[in-house]
């Protein structure tokens, strides 16, 4: 038999889980996440090891979620200095790099930028030739700066990425082999200065999150896990160790990934709404298709715009810590909350703060701890407290919905106990088991992705000739990113006219998942 | 005098998403651009139509083609100043100043980097009032002036000249040519003297744009909601709140129609709102009944964050507040309404201004 290990690094909690072959929960295990982050994941590791009672050697698959690497751009702390090469001229000098970018991480990164020769139209053909030697002297240029790291961006790179990769083998020439380069086509979408932007902070954080996975590849060997290695990305499928290395960025936002992920895997549902309840806060997010709905906003990082597509979620103040004041009319549910400390500041847990928690056991709903100190509650008024929670709740469920009627929820999280089993709008709520780790879950059973993004000319072939084009592309890249080509499937084609022109041209953007090919 | 500073052009792009009537293109880049000049070559001024000479030259600025390839391909930068000053050269006389002709959108911010560049004052006005989708739905256009002498210029440093025998003539071929050049391009047109800006042009939408722009950003700055300080502006109305319950796209000889449904919520609980649009937002109709018809304008703004929702950008589930604006007077003759009317767009239906659709609704 084999196993795979699934390890969530949260804000408070690192979470683990062992799974075998057919997904089922061997061993689960919630520990504080520490501050070096890898002695979290070590103790996770060996607590969840202890308790499944398997060997180390059975565990051939690792997957690591955690947004360790993108928490250094908010912080700016620990970041390299990074040079930039926009191949883009004559187009693009109309808006250098770093043009809307807050100037303190400007300060940090160094700014260093050369603009040359090259870039694609939509459909791929060069603006103009690109040009060695001026390559050669920006990349000399940059050196001479003292960078740290490179990052290229291109007109339309993610339609044609020959000329990114010639600046990425200049590079080699001129830094050595290993010097981190990061090409924009490789991470981004449409969109030249955000994908640039994602360019630059991925080079940012490079040297860093190289530590960073070393640090976890180094605690499973010590454990005697010989495991391929796995990091979560922001869509909920996997990077190999290797390419997250050269691409942490595409990391972000991982954490609210993997617990929708986990949840649509707990609850067998492939379209639903999903409640993650936490200590102080509860996140509403959309399953559709097994996979979270994007949010459609550009996505900011530290206060650089980029093209992320982020998981769609709404956050209420609401959590089994929130604190609760029953001499208002109607009761006040948070949104502040004792957080972390509810083991020792709520009514059940012999503290003296009356929290959602206390509510939740004296209206019945759960129990735990000790119902002897909830006495003094009024039960009409624990009824009514419970009754505005569950108003809050139904109210984000209604702004979430995407169908008109009923939808099923599934609740999450430890604080899900606050939930009612009956929520308007709701189909069903479903609580289902190992529900407080459905993120480490959620990566565990991650699978792998692939994607195109470009725009495309319809008018020739015509429009389905292209639409099995693009999703060939996409799938192609699933199988080269390491899929199992039998599971692959189009889990997302968004076709978007290009609106003023009437040249038949539409942007695609193609995803294809499939299973970690064994 | 007024200035335009790196500021006020956040306030303005702003402002220009909510009279883009839901086209016009995100003015994310031009944004960028007007900033970046201001940033290099000092504030813009801004001059109302008044200030200017009947005789002086005044040269509009814009970009044509896809503001969805313009976020890749990103301009040279050097683009509209060639535009405008090839049509200085062939007229053989400087320009005052430089003219916007669309407020929505995207087009409302290319004029002021192009100001910007050639240190030229900007006009505070345009011919639109709001974004439209083609070159002669402008009101130069319906009062005679011609579109040519017309420049089209690429980022490559190609420039075209037009002289065409027609204004439909130069949306024809412009749009052609813009195509080639990669499916965005920058243009002047429609060049005009000081007497014919102030008898066509609908003024004070730049400050308009600004005014709308700076109510929502300080809206949400405090966390209110701007929709009643929007319509205030815009002397509008709210025609309507709900979720969006529907969205339905067509790509038609490259313009995107389509047509939104949003289930009343609130105040307009039981109630449902349908809307057509193509690239802008067309005819609005609460339960069957239209209450807002271009020419005058419907914006969807996000209930929550009070932000303007574009036609591409409108999705299901959002929470939506729908609010109608009265167009510039000039678009409501009959001149006006054969260009821009609802007939213009095939529609089976009389233009009835919003101010008789909406009597009895709260303003």
């Amino acid at each position: 038999m084999n196993y795979r290990i699934g390890i969530d690094v949260g804000g408070t909690n690192t979470d683990a889980v062992i799974l075998d072959e057919g997904n089922a929960v061997i061993a689960k295990c919630k520990e504080a996440t520490t501050k070096d982050v890898s002695s979290g994941i070590k103790n996770a590791v060996e607590r969840v090891l202890a308790d499944s009672g398997i060997a180390p050697e059975a565990v051939t698959d690792a997957m690591l979620g955690t947004t360790h690497a993108t928490n250094a751009i908010v912080e700016r702390k620990g970041l390299s200095k990074v040079g930039l090469i926009r191949v883009s001229a004559p187009s693009g000098y109309g808006i250098p790099p770093y043009a809307d970018w807050p100037d303190d991480i400007v300060a940090v990164l160094g700014g260093s930028y050369v603009i040359v020769k090259g870039g694609y139209e939509y459909n791929g053909v060069p603006i103009t030739g690109t040009d060695e030697k001026e390559i050669t002297e920006a990349l000399m240029k940059l050196k001479g700066e003292g960078i740290e790291a490179l990052a290229v961006s291109g007109a339309f790179s993610p339609v044609n990425s020959d000329q990114e990769i010639l600046v990425q083998k200049k590079a080699a020439e001129i830094f050595g082999p290993d010097f981190p380069v990061t090409l924009s086509n490789e991470i981004g979408s449409i969109g030249l200065l955000e994908r640039e932007n994602a360019a630059i902070l991925n080079a940012a954080i490079r040297k860093l999150a190289e530590a960073a996975y070393g640090s976890f590849q180094n605690v499973l060997k010590d454990h005697g896990i010989n495991a391929d290695l796995f990091i979560t990305q922001n869509d909920g499928t996997l990077m190999s160790i290797e390419y997250a290395k050269q691409y942490p960025v595409l990391t972000i936002a991982s954490g609210p990934t993997n617990s929708l992920r986990g949840a649509a895997y707990l609850s067998g549902l492939k379209d639903a709404i999903v409640i993650d309840v936490g200590g102080t806060t509860t996140d509403v997010g959309v399953l559709s298709g097994g996979f979270p709905r994007e949010s459609s906003a550009a996505a900011e990082l530290g206060g650089v715009r980029t093209n992320f597509r982020m998981p769609d979620l709404l956050a209420i103040g609401l959590g089994g810590g929130s604190i609760v004041s029953l001499d208002k009319e109607p009761p006040r549910v948070g949104p502040e909350s004792v957080g972390y400390r509810i083991h020792g500041e709520a009514l059940v847990f012999g503290g003296k703060t009356t929290t959602a928690t206390d509510i939740a056991v004296a209206a019945g709903m759960a129990s735990l701890g000790d119902t002897a100190k909830i006495s003094g509650i009024d039960g009409k008024k624990a009824l009514a407290a419970a009754e505005v929670m569950k108003t809050m709740v139904e109210e984000i469920i209604d702004k979430m919905k995407t169908v008109s009627g009923e939808m099923p929820v599934v609740a999450v999280g430890g604080g899900s106990i606050l939930l009612p089993n009956k929520l308007a709008g709701a189909s069903q709520v479903m609580k289902p088991d190992h529900f407080e780790v459905a993120n480490a879950i959620g990566a565990a059973i991650s699978q792998i992705s692939g994607s195109i993004d470009g725009v495309f000319d319809v008018a020739g072939r015509g429009r389905d000739a292209v639409v099995q084009e693009v999703k060939e592309l996409a799938k192609a890249e699933a199988v080269k990113a390491g899929a199992d080509e039998r599971t692959v499937e189009i889990v997302e084609l968004d076709e978007i006219p290009l609106a003023y022109l009437p040249s038949n041209a539409v942007r695609f953007r193609v995803k294809a998942v499939g299973d970690l090919a064994r | 005098m007024r200035k335009l500073t790196a500021e006020d052009i956040e306030y303005i792009a702003m402002g220009a998403a909510i009279l883009g009537a839901g086209g016009g293109g995100d003015p994310y880049i031009g944004k960028l651009m007007a900033q970046q000049a201001i940033k290099e070559h000092g504030d813009v001024e801004l001059l109302s139509a008044e200030e200017l000479p009947d005789e002086a030259l005044i040269i509009p600025s814009a970009m044509m083609g896809a503001p969805a390839v313009m976020v890749e391909k990103l301009p040279n930068g050097g683009e509209p100043a060639a535009a405008f000053q090839s049509l200085e050269r062939y007229l053989g006389k400087k320009a005052s100043a430089v003219l916007p002709i669309e407020a929505g959108g995207i087009n409302s911010c290319i004029p002021i980097y192009t100001a910007a560049t050639l240190r030229l004052p900007l006009v505070d006005a345009d011919g639109m009032g709001r974004a439209f989708p083609e070159l002669p739905m402008v009101t130069f256009s319906v009062a005679g002036i011609p579109a040519s002498p017309m420049m089209v210029c690429d980022e490559k440093g190609n420039k075209l000249l037009l002289e065409t025998v027609d204004n439909p003539w130069s949306e024809t071929l412009a749009r052609t040519a813009t195509v080639a050049m990669g499916l965005s391009s920058m243009i002047s047109l429609y060049c005009m003297n000081g007497a014919q800006l102030k008898k066509y042009a609908i003024k004070g939408t730049i400050s308009l744009a600004k005014e709308i722009g700076r109510r929502i950003i300080e809206s949400s700055k405090s966390n209110v909601s701007p929709i009643e300080s929007i319509i205030e502006a815009t002397k509008g109305y709210r025609l309507f709140e709900g979720k969006i319950t529907d969205v339905r796209r067509d790509l038609t000889s490259g313009f995107i129609r389509g047509k939104v449904v949003i289930e009343g919520t609130g105040a307009d609980k039981g109630s449902a709102f349908a809307m057509d649009f193509q690239n802008e937002n067309l005819v609005g109709y609460r339960d069957g009944t239209p209450v807002a018809i271009t020419p005058d304008l419907i914006t969807v703004i996000d209930a929550e964050k009070g932000f303007p929702i574009t036609t591409e950008g409108l999705r299901y589930g959002q929470r939506a507040v729908v609010i109608g604006m009265p167009c510039d007077p000039f678009w409501r003759t009959e001149a006006g309404l054969k260009q821009v009317g609802p007939r213009y767009f095939k529609y089976d239906l009389d233009y009835v201004p919003i101010e008789n659709l909406a009597s009895g609704a709260a303003k």
